[in-house]
């Protein structure tokens, strides 16, 4: 396993990049801890696999370099940096068993017998294979050759890092639980530097200790899932973590206190007069409450959707938008209700950006 | 599989049947009419039963043509195929080249079968060919009309120029289906040129080439224009292949009733041979 | 997006077809020895929305075939307004498919891909046009109708297909997983917005998905599928809260639902381990036997919810955290549960935790696997 860093690192597919425009990813420094597990997170087009592709080798950057504990490794193959990937579709070898599909990478690295048997035998044991090593691989299910595609990687015992690209999207969602908690304790059993690039939150938060959150080729935010839930940078990031998504609101920010829609609203910090042309109120729909008293900010609802373990309250709040998370037991009648917001959890964002306050 | 019950679609088909009576079975019932039939001026016939076949099949002169056939047939496979994947190997996945590269292999394919074979007689003359002339000033003895390998040469030579094409194509095309994925895991797996090959491209493309295969197989033994044009089954009866020799019997000696029960035979062989790779070909896509 | 509304509802009601009912009556599929398709039976009403939930290969998409005349049922016939249409091939019936691919025209404009059905119907071009723009509005599309498929994002891209789908004014529209590729975000957007569509457009509406969350979230009505058959169907969270049996609840629940095996004697439910529950609830009068217990990832508690509540102890096998929310996989007596906590909670691999059942919460599934209590609605309000 390895450290890695992305030093001032920036990529372009065209050839010759005038404009930022032209940037699929833009200038950024990352450093990748040594047997970390990491997501790269965001929409379709942010850059994220883009930046995987630089770390294995599949792409060299336009400018800047990728350092692997230290040593520049910017021109060097896959191969030579010696890391393992698992793509968004199975790959495996369709004429060879499990067992030869597993003992590929060694075979080609010149492995000997016994240690190579042992080897395979112990990861075909790890992903729940051993029955199914003397099949012939093409005949296995999506998830099962997903795990052939994984422990191919994970056999070798030396690489520098495993990558995976989006790599539950062919699998059925009750079989996503069990190959994604899998994942999460062979990251703790083999200790690799792992990075993982998805565009589906739940993934990324739960297999990741830090996600990094992209947007347009940038790093939004960078942190642990708590941080990212509790204490987002920008409203993009409130907006993509957490389902649904933060509430944002127009207000106006004095002190202690903001106004929405004429409301005024008591804040955890005291803000300065921010700068900045939009100033914006942000709350996560699992901090806001419908108030069992009637007193609040005045709200029409306009649907409420049972989601199962809770629901979700679309309500207005003078022409606003908002989500209000409600427990699964609570039966809301009618369509006039107040809402109250938990003070510890509001934020203030200036155009998209948070502005940190005083306590 | 999106099967719609109707039955006044038959009456759409039936101009196809009509011209398909005409076409083949019409034409193969005379055949087979003659097979079993002595002939004489004048249209006197006799029926002689299954005489003619056990002639054609008893004689030196029909053995000779097929293992010149079999022959003929398996070199140019042994040739086509593997040069076919190479070529299509070496080619371009993208980019400018790819267009360059696909309209180049087209052009033999476009080329008519008759002028493959006067563009071939004329290329390889030893008097003024091009091929002919510059093997001759290199020292060595060439003259197809005259000698047997020089023909063989020639003629296979030939065979592969026109048709390498279509082998070079299919692999292509099973090729450029294999996604990037298995290149680069490949790569990162640490797999050899040969094992990408092995373990990735030849499995990938091996519906395809069982197409090629089997295209070349049928085509090369019912080969004739080509070669009528090139040799005419010369020197002698060297490269005398079997619908050559049909030809010959049937328009040169009007020996009507032997030709007429070769051409069964070479009917029923061609046959045959698209049944065993039809059930080879299915049988693969059942399995997969 | 608001001002719009309006103007798009006065719009549907011109892109409204006429209502009908469709009706599946016994209808098997078998290709060679395999049943696709087992006995179904099943009738949508008018303006419906149903959804079709199960995993890959339970036969979504081989039923949505069948009900658009794709295919042809080996066994049972298919009605549309009573009458059997069955043998009337898919070009003669009034049905419009969107699939999980982005399935459009490259080479058209979006105005055109959204035209091409009424082209090859023969609508004059005044109309086309009339209809074109009344879809493309319905599905927010307006300000692209000049551009190519590709030059779209992928959500623009399937809202062209959906669109197109929409403007024949079919009696039928079938959605084969349409959200399957898009990114997770754009997926919880369109899901709340589509059901508003569909009501609009008033055709019966058949979406076919593996995803319980998509299920709950558009709502209206749903057949849960598996191995080829309709295991249940019922208004989306009536079948949510009160599964048939067994089989339901597995492919209706994200986390999987847990399951453990129970014996009742003395009016109490014994578990392996030792634990019993009081007939509380769900429990409470069955008979003595066999039974499986069933509970949701939410309801397997790390503090004591209620007096109820019984504690467990199971052994910590990984832990997954999302921000808010904590899912503890555990090993309990050989099997395996999630449990979903708020809160964040990082739990050592290997180390006993003390879980809380509530036997208000549990589904009480007999030895056939059929349900024979459910919690009940609202039981902790």
């Amino acid at each position: 396993m390895a450290r890695i860093d992305l030093a001032d690192i920036a990529h372009a597919y065209g050839p010759r990049p005038r404009s930022e425009a032209d940037y699929a990813l833009k200038r950024i420094d990352l450093t990748f801890k040594s047997g970390g597990a990491y997501a790269l997170l965001g929409p379709s087009g942010c850059g994220k696999t883009t930046m995987l592709n630089l770390m294995s080798g599949l792409l060299v950057p336009t400018q800047g370099s990728v350092l692997f504990d230290g040593i520049d490794v910017t021109e060097q193959t896959s191969e030579q940096r010696n890391i393992a990937q698992v793509f968004q579709f199975p790959v495996v070898y369709d004429t060879m068993t499990v067992y030869e599909n597993l003992a590929f990478p060694l075979r080609n690295r010149r492995v000997d017998g016994a240690v190579l048997d042992g080897r395979v035998r112990q990861i075909a044991d790890m992903l729940g294979l051993t029955r199914s090593l003397g099949q012939k691989a093409r005949r296995l299910t999506a998830d099962a050759k997903q795990k052939i595609s994984l422990g191919r990687g994970l056999v070798r015992s030396d690489v520098s890092a495993m990558l995976f690209d989006e790599p539950l999207t062919v699998i059925d969602p009750q079989l996503k639980w069990q190959l994604r908690s899998q994942l999460k304790t062979l990251h703790r059993q083999v200790g690799n530097t792992m990075i993982y690039v998805t565009h589906d939150q739940t993934e990324a938060l739960t297999f990741a200790d830090t996600v990094i959150v992209m947007y347009d080729g940038r790093v939004v935010q960078v942190g642990t899932p708590e941080e990212l839930f509790e204490r987002p940078n920008h409203t993009f990031v409130g907006y993509f973590i957490g389902s649904p998504g933060m509430n944002v609101l127009p207000a106006w920010v004095e002190g202690r206190t903001a106004t929405v829609a004429g409301h005024p609203i008591s804040l955890p910090r005291t803000y300065e007069k921010p700068s900045g042309t939009r100033i914006e109120l942000g709350v996560r729909p699992e901090f806001v409450k419908i108030a069992a008293d009637g007193k609040g900010l005045p709200v029409h609802i306009s649907r409420v959707d049972d989601v199962g373990r809770f629901k979700i309250a679309r309500v207005r709040l003078a022409g606003h938008a908002l989500n209000v998370m409600v427990g699964e037991d609570v039966q809301l009648s009618g369509v006039a209700a107040a809402i109250e917001f938990d003070p510890s959890h509001l934020h203030i964002y200036a155009d998209g950006e948070l502005v940190e306050g005083r306590a | 599989m999106d099967k719609v019950v109707n039955n006044r679609a038959w009456f759409m088909v039936l101009p196809v049947l009509v011209l398909v009576a005409f076409n083949a079975v019409i034409p193969l019932m005379t055949v087979v009419n003659y097979s079993v039939q002595e002939s004489f001026a004048g249209n006197v016939f006799f029926f002689e039963g299954s005489k003619w076949f056990e002639q054609v099949l008893h004689s030196e002169r029909f053995h000779a043509a097929l293992g010149r056939q079999f022959l003929f047939t398996g070199i140019i496979l042994a040739i086509e195929i593997p040069l076919g994947v190479a070529i299509a190997l070496a080619m371009p996945r993208r980019g400018p080249w790819v267009s360059v590269c696909l309209v180049l292999m087209a052009l033999p394919l476009l080329i008519p079968w008759n002028v493959v074979g006067a563009i071939w007689n004329i290329f390889a003359l030893p008097s003024y060919g091009l091929l002919g002339r510059t093997i001759n000033a290199l020292g060595i003895s060439f003259n197809f009309t005259r000698d047997v390998f020089d023909a063989w040469f020639t003629l296979i030579l030939m065979d592969v120029w026109h048709w390498t094409s279509l082998v070079v194509l299919l692999a292509y095309a099973g090729l450029m289906a294999i996604p990037d994925a298995y290149y680069q895991a490949a790569k990162i797996d640490g797999a050899s040129r040969w094992a990408v090959f092995r373990y990735i491209q030849l499995p990938k493309m091996r519906r395809v080439l069982t197409i090629a295969v089997l295209l070349r197989l049928m085509d090369s033994f019912m080969i004739y224009t080509e070669p009528f044009v090139l040799t005419g089954g010369g020197p002698g009866n060297a490269t005398t292949l079997l619908s050559i020799d049909l030809v010959k019997m049937a328009q040169g000696q009007f020996d009507l009733g032997p030709a007429a029960a070769m051409s069964l035979i070479y009917f029923l062989m061609v046959l045959a041979m698209s049944w065993v790779f039809y059930t080879v070909m299915t049988r693969e896509e059942a399995r997969t | 997006m608001d001002a719009g509304t309006a103007a798009h509802r006065r719009g549907f009601r011109r892109l409204t077809g006429i209502a009908m009912t469709l009706e599946l009556r016994n209808v098997t599929k078998r290709v060679e020895a395999e049943t696709h398709i087992a006995d179904v039976s099943l009738t949508l009403a008018r303006g419906s929305l149903n959804v079709l939930l199960g995993p890959t290969l339970s036969g979504k998409t081989t039923l949505l075939r069948l009900m658009a005349g794709l295919d042809v049922p080996t066994q049972g016939q298919v009605l549309v307004n009573g009458q059997d249409v069955t043998d009337v091939p898919v070009q003669k019936r009034s049905v419009a498919m969107v699939y999980q691919q982005f399935i459009n025209f490259p080479n058209f404009t979006v105005f055109e891909n959204i035209a091409s059905p009424l082209r090859v119907a023969g609508v004059a071009s005044a109309e086309i046009d009339r209809r074109v723009r009344d879809a493309a509005a319905l599905m927010r599309l307006d300000r692209f109708l000049e551009r190519y498929p590709l030059e779209l994002s992928g959500g623009q891209q399937q809202r062209t297909a959906l669109a197109r789908a929409v403007v024949k004014r079919a009696e039928l529209l079938l959605l084969d997983e349409p959200l399957a590729n898009l990114d997770y975000k754009l997926r919880e957007e369109l899901r709340e917005e589509l059901p508003k569509l569909f009501v609009e457009i008033g055709a019966i509406t058949v979406y076919a998905t593996a995803e319980p969350s998509d299920a709950l979230l558009l709502g209206g009505n749903t057949a849960t599928l598996s191995e080829g058959r309709i295991t249940q169907f019922g208004k989306t969270v009536d079948v949510y809260r009160r599964p048939n049996d067994k089989a339901t609840a597995d492919v209706f629940s994200d986390p999987p639902m847990n399951f453990i095996a129970a014996r009742i004697t003395g009016g109490k439910a014994h578990l392996p381990g030792g634990t019993s529950l009081p007939a509380r609830g769900p429990l409470a009068g069955l008979p003595d036997g066999e039974i499986t217990l069933g509970f949701r990832a939410n309801h397997l508690y790390l503090r004591a919810p209620g007096p109820d509540a019984v504690p467990v102890t199971a052994t910590v096998a990984v832990t997954e955290i999302t921000g808010s929310e904590s899912f503890v996989h555990v090993m309990h007596e050989g099997s395996r549960w999630v449990a979903l906590a708020h809160g964040i909670h990082e739990l050592n691999p290997g180390a006993p935790v003390e879980l809380y059942l509530d036997p208000n919460r549990v589904f009480v599934f007999g030895r056939d696997g059929r349900l024979m209590a459910a919690p009940a609605i609202a039981a902790a309000a």
